[in-house]
């Protein structure tokens, strides 16, 4: 371990960190809002349910390198476009299947009540279901978050990557065994972040979920 | 609690057909709910029953005939502004788990854009009327409650809006034995301040007994088989699936619809120790039906009784010839729980005491079987013989 290296790159390392950020945060909410809009889709017509999630499974199992191979013809090198396109392709799946999860966990006979008490259908979708999927929601999230900063590191081959830069084109490709490490456990800290985050964020949301009746 | 009333339910030539299936689930239903009754749709599964009311609220429409409340077709409203005039109670509850116990009582006022300090002191009116105290109540959540608690709950949620109608769904289904006579009991004291029109689904038909104005009876297919009131449908059931539907004991559930109040009493001969035996064995020929005088301490309450064998010559009565363990009952006990006092004693005639254990008369298991043979009187003004089949 080089600790002046660590020293004298300090800039380096926040910088890197705040890319790696930044691609997550943008991914999974661009991802999202797409995930959201197709299980709303799928909502109204349930037929879709099977094909949406055919291809976000076809998308999930694209290998990432392929991915961007097929893609900086494109859009381009360094291109942080190019790395959104693959990322937000891979959150899609863990997102839209934990919103449908979480739409379906709802108990029929709260719809039922929600039904009978008088709501309209997008009352009922607004008030009743989201409220009473968001711990499944919410847990999609944490998962598709953890993944996703594992795999911002691999858009250091597009010359972006984040930590994954220090990672790669650092620790890998010049030899220099300090930087790998500070990368690796930069990516791991904040994945571990990001995942006690997303606890503390659904037991904020959540307080009903908390107490248990005794009998 | 303004006494609003409830308004009139009437089903006209109703029917229910769901697409590819002949045979109707509703089969052209025609019924009339007076305001304020209960009124219990019975049957065995498949009967349409609970179909019947779910197009009361639209939640299934009907596809012939016509439905008003209070005179009005239901089919002149949206069904949401509709649904919001009814209250609605189902087995499962279904409060809302992410909401507190005053937010799922406030849904309907909040639906109905209600301001604010109303719907709040609404809704602690609502849950100390169902027994919750609101302060203990109002701020927990659905999974703190027990399964009695939260049936509470989606009453006082069906209640908020002060809505003339309410439907239940077996809204005492999940809930055990022992607690749901307990609810039903507290719903029925409810019921005699709130008068609501109520449609209540059941597959017991002990529970149609006891809750209902009036029972309908439906059978496969969603056909009328009998409407009427308990005592008229147990005392005439209209056809032999009515009779068999209500049960080869017929005759003991239409005792447990009346009570001890509801007979003429014996006088009875009340004896105090010490008295003469001559004296009282004139008192006990006098009257026709007894063969007993029952000794009673100085605040008239019942000790035990006295044979005709022990009044012998004359002189005072020796108190402890008495037999001890007469039946005592009360002017509110049910006939049926009376009868099964009365038949587990020797004497065979049950002590009617008020509250404070005092002897207002005597009852006898004769009394309670003539009850039986009386002519009841039919919802529509008829008295038929008991046993009479109704003409269909």
């Amino acid at each position: 371990m080089d600790v002046n290296w660590i020293m004298r790159n300090l800039d380096e390392i926040g910088q890197r960190t705040l890319e790696h950020v930044f691609l997550t945060v943008i991914a999974i909410s661009v991802g999202f809002v797409i995930s959201f809009i197709l299980a709303l889709l799928i909502r109204r017509a349930r037929w879709l349910e099977g094909p949406i999630i055919g291809v976000s499974g076809v998308l999930y199992a694209i290998p990432s390198l392929a991915l961007f191979a097929f893609l900086v013809p494109f859009t381009g090198i360094q291109n942080p476009l190019t790395a959104e396109i693959a990322l937000v392709s891979y959150t899609i799946l863990i997102l839209l299947r934990n919103i449908l999860a979480g739409l379906q966990s709802v108990p029929r006979e709260v719809i039922e009540a929600a039904d009978g008490m008088g709501y309209t259908s997008s009352q009922r979708l607004w008030r009743v279901e989201l409220p009473v999927a968001l711990p499944v929601i919410v847990a999609g999230l944490r998962i598709a978050t953890v993944t996703i900063i594992g795999l911002v590191t691999v858009t250091a081959l597009i010359g972006l990557g984040g930590l994954g830069y220090l990672i790669v084109d650092i620790g890998y490709r010049r030899f220099f065994l300090t930087a790998t490490i500070v990368g690796s456990v930069g990516a791991v800290t904040l994945a571990v972040l990001a995942d006690r985050g997303f606890v503390v964020l659904q037991h904020a949301l959540t307080p009903w979920a908390r107490q248990r009746a005794e009998d | 609690m303004q006494d609003a009333s409830g308004a009139v339910v009437a089903f006209d030539h109703v029917t229910k057909r769901y697409p590819g299936s002949y045979a109707p689930a509703v089969d052209n239903l025609t019924l009339t709910v007076p305001a304020g009754e209960i009124c219990v749709l019975v049957g065995p599964s498949g009967c349409g029953k609970t179909t019947s009311m779910k197009m009361v609220n639209r939640l299934i429409e009907p596809t012939g005939g016509r439905i008003t409340i209070g005179g009005e077709d239901i089919m002149s409203l949206p069904a949401v502004e509709l649904r919001r005039r009814i209250g609605y109670v189902i087995q499962q509850v279904g409060l809302f788990p992410h909401l507190t116990i005053g937010e799922n009582t406030a849904v309907v006022p909040k639906l109905l854009r209600w301001k604010a300090d109303r719907t709040r002191k609404r809704t602690d009116e609502l849950l100390d009327i169902v027994g919750l105290d609101p302060a203990q109540y109002r701020d927990r959540y659905p999974n703190e409650l027990s399964g009695g608690e939260r049936q509470r709950v989606g009453v006082a949620r069906a209640l908020a809006a002060d809505p003339p109608v309410m439907l239940m769904d077996e809204p005492f289904g999940a809930v055990d034995p022992i607690r749901r006579d307990g609810l039903q009991n507290e719903f029925l004291r409810l019921q005699s301040r709130v008068r609501k029109t109520i449609i209540f689904v059941t597959h017991d038909v002990d529970e149609a007994i006891k809750m209902g104005d009036r029972i309908a009876i439906l059978q496969r297919g969603g056909i009328l088989a009998q409407y009427d009131t308990p005592a008229a449908i147990l005392a005439n059931p209209a056809s032999e699936f009515v009779e068999r539907f209500v049960g080869a004991d017929r005759g003991l559930k239409r005792l447990s619809l009346g009570r001890v109040r509801d007979l003429e009493l014996i006088d009875a001969v009340k004896v105090r120790a010490g008295e003469d035996r001559a004296e009282i064995r004139r008192r006990l020929d006098r009257v026709d039906e007894l063969t007993y005088a029952l000794l009673v301490d100085e605040q008239d309450r019942p000790l035990g009784w006295i044979d005709q064998h022990d009044l012998a010559g004359s002189g005072p009565v020796d108190p402890d010839a008495a037999t001890p363990g007469a039946p005592t009952v009360e002017p509110e006990t049910t006939l049926r729980d009376a009868l099964s006092a009365l038949l587990g004693s020797s004497v065979q005639l049950g002590v009617v005491v008020n509250e404070r254990h005092r002897v207002l008369g005597l009852v006898s298991v004769d009394a309670i079987g003539e009850r039986l043979r009386t002519p009841v009187r039919a919802a529509d003004g008829k008295l038929h013989e008991v046993g009479e089949t109704a003409a269909h």
